[in-house]
């Protein structure tokens, strides 16, 4: 879907109708079980605009959706479905926080520059298992990188009470390992918002940049749309794999590094994958892998994300509502073929008309 | 311990861990059989433990110690109708197979703990009114030294599940039905110019898989978490899909690999009573079963051939 050539003008309806027919599936299921939509949506929206503070967390949550989110974004552009980048996202957070943790008392540039690294080299790494074992081996990506994700999670677990610390919360990291910068925090009163942001917006232009202008970027396009006809143009395939599954498990783990490193500043034991992982993918999709599509993508689900919090108490909805919006979403995204199908179906209507004339 | 009553152990508890694999298994090779990629098992596993819960929870009273064995059917009927987004999907709306299962994969933990939270006003139901337990297999648990091992104190789905395997290994490779079911998977377009309905057969092959996965998960939850929540399936119905691949897309094949992913699930459980093993940190028989996953996909590719139209959408020829 997001190889396929589709006009500018489709480009953009498709993700805007995906959105609005989600909603709409969200506002009947609620009707169905007796609750008020308008009143959710608006606890929703009304929760984070109303408040500076909410907005800045908003931010925050589609800062690290934007890492998540080009990291599958890549891998999906050459071909390949990770869905291990929950698990990715959650070595780099450890490894983020590790390093931090470690060396306290280097200057912060330093400190930050090796902390985010890490993360990154340990989301390439968990995700270069996967690409290494599908160019060698074939072996399906898709169920390798699912089994990656239970093995990071128990893994990091372990570490956390076993290496770490002896608790289920490591301690803070030092003010030198910290994101925050002074004038975002005063301006959106308090929140966690950090200098991922601006990380965020540099990535999301180096990707288009990697993408349209390099030829490595050409190939990894060339491979995801015809296998067979890059390796008969001399591109190597495996070689291919393994480059994009390394950038997009170290975007993922980068996403791992901002998270750990801005939103908690520590590491805490996990009953369950990071949703930011999962719905990265949904942000790659609904973004149609582009990256500035993938940052307002990221941005809509931030707040709703954030915004969802609101619902159980304003509005007695149960906050999972906003995760089935999602699901319906991606669901009208992935099912395309009939909006454009009514789409093209009006455009000929139209035409028709025209030549009647 | 003496050794009859640790291989009762061992053999019970792999049996319990593997009776949801099996069905989700089988599941998964119906779907895949008929050329449709079915990542979203693991959703339908949560919807059918999340029903099951709720039968289990509100007619204990109507049918007492039958309670779990008919909750299967009503895991089995939601995922039927969840498989139906599935079908619908991929088959007539063209989506990717892999972004509709992980749609499925989405919605199905958020609607479940949705609905749960909108019925008991919790994320989770609480313990079920009656579980499976242990059952003794009828006649077969006589045997001398065999019966006790394999057949006293055991699980009842998980022969259940060898059962159905059985029957699934017959209905796909001795049937008219299966035989079709199996060309759409491989040539749909031969299929089709033979006048099999290539659509119906592939909606068959979905459905079958989310009435299998649905059942999959009722005993998930009525098994072995006793109660439904978020974290009740958790990966079992990618391990599921793990099996289906190294049983080679064969339903008594599978059902012998979810038997021994089984066991390696049970291995945290029940480490601590086996020499040797009880030695090992608890963290690598955590991870164990998912590396062994990996691990074992590497060595049978190659030797295992996936359906040859599989994950491809087919276009009705004009």
């Amino acid at each position: 879907m997001l190889t396929t050539k589709q006009s500018r003008l489709s480009a953009l309806l498709i993700p805007i109708l995906s959105v609005l027919l989600g909603f709409i599936f969200g506002a009947l299921l609620m009707l169905l079980f007796g609750y008020n939509p308008i009143d959710a949506y608006q606890a929703m929206l009304m929760g984070v605009f109303n408040s500076p503070y909410f907005i800045g967390e908003a931010i925050r949550q589609a800062t690290v959706l934007t890492f998540t989110g080009l990291g599958f974004a890549i891998a999906f552009k050459a071909g390949f479905f990770n869905i291990g980048i929950a698990g990715q996202l959650l070595v780099g957070w450890v490894a983020a926080i590790w390093v931090a943790l470690s060396f306290p008392d280097l200057p912060r540039i330093i400190l930050l520059t090796i902390s985010i690294g890490a993360a990154i080299v340990a989301g390439a790494v968990w995700a270069g298992i996967a690409g290494t074992l599908r160019a060698y081996f074939g072996t399906s990506e898709v169920i390798v990188t699912i089994m990656l994700n239970y093995t990071a999670l128990h893994l990091t677990n372990y570490i956390i009470r076993s290496v770490l610390t002896t608790g289920n919360t490591t301690d803070m990291v030092s003010e030198n390992a910290s994101l925050s910068v002074g004038w975002l925090t005063t301006l959106t009163q308090g929140s966690r918002i950090n200098m991922g942001l601006f990380i965020a917006i540099i990535v999301v232009f180096l990707y288009w940049l990697f993408m349209t202008q390099t030829t490595a970027g050409f190939e990894v396009r060339a491979v995801g749309l015809n296998p067979d006809a890059s390796t008969y143009a001399g591109m190597s395939a495996k070689r291919n794999i393994i480059l994009s599954m390394l950038i997009s498990g170290g975007l993922a783990g980068l996403g791992g590094a901002i998270h750990g490193l801005g939103t908690f500043g520590n590491l805490f034991t996990q009953s369950g994958l990071p949703s930011l992982g999962f719905n990265g993918i949904a942000v790659a999709l609904l973004g149609l892998g582009n990256p500035v599509g993938i940052f307002f993508s990221s941005i809509l689900f931030g707040v709703l994300d954030v915004g969802a919090g609101f619902m159980p108490n304003r509005a007695g909805v149960p906050d999972e509502m906003a995760d089935i919006v999602i699901a319906a979403i991606i669901f009208f995204v992935g099912a395309n073929y009939v909006i454009r199908l009514v789409l093209d179906k009006m455009k000929s209507n139209k035409t028709a008309e025209k030549g009647g004339e | 311990m003496d050794i009859v009553s640790l291989l009762q152990l061992i053999v019970s508890s792999s049996l319990v861990y593997a009776a949801p694999l099996i069905f989700t298994a089988l599941g998964g090779t119906f779907s895949e059989r008929s050329g449709v990629v079915n990542i979203g098992l693991e959703g339908i596993m949560v919807m059918g433990a999340f029903m099951s819960a709720i039968f289990n929870l509100s007619f204990y009273s109507t049918f007492g110690a039958m309670t779990p064995w008919l909750g299967l059917l009503a895991g089995g009927v939601i995922g039927i109708l969840f498989s139906l987004i599935h079908a619908v999907a991929t088959i007539n709306l063209r989506a990717d197979h892999i972004v509709s299962g992980t749609v499925i994969n989405l919605a199905a933990p958020a609607l479940a703990v949705f609905l749960t939270r909108a019925i008991y006003g919790a994320a989770q139901t609480g313990p079920l009114a009656r579980s499976f337990g242990f059952s003794d297999i009828f006649l077969l648990e006589k045997i001398p030294v065999i019966g006790p091992i394999f057949f006293q104190n055991t699980s009842g789905p998980a022969y259940l599940g060898i059962l159905v395997a059985i029957i699934a290994w017959v209905v796909l490779f001795k049937t008219r039905f299966g035989l079709r079911l199996r060309s759409v998977g491989e040539h749909p377009h031969a299929a089709e110019t033979l006048g099999i309905n290539v659509y119906l057969m592939k909606y068959s092959g979905v459905m079958i898989s989310g009435f299998l996965g649905g059942i999959g998960g009722a005993i998930q939850a009525q098994a072995i978490h006793n109660e439904f929540g978020i974290l009740t399936v958790a990966g079992q119905g990618f391990i599921a899909m793990a099996a289906m691949i190294f049983g080679k897309w064969n339903p008594l094949g599978a059902m012998g690999a979810a038997i021994f992913f089984g066991f390696a699930q049970s291995l945290a459980r029940i480490g601590n009573y086996i020499p040797i093993i009880q030695d090992i940190p608890g963290v690598w028989l955590q991870v164990l079963p998912y590396l062994l996953t990996i691990i074992i996909l590497v060595g049978v590719v190659g030797r295992s051939t996936a359906p040859k139209d599989l994950g491809n959408t087919f276009i009705r020829s004009k």
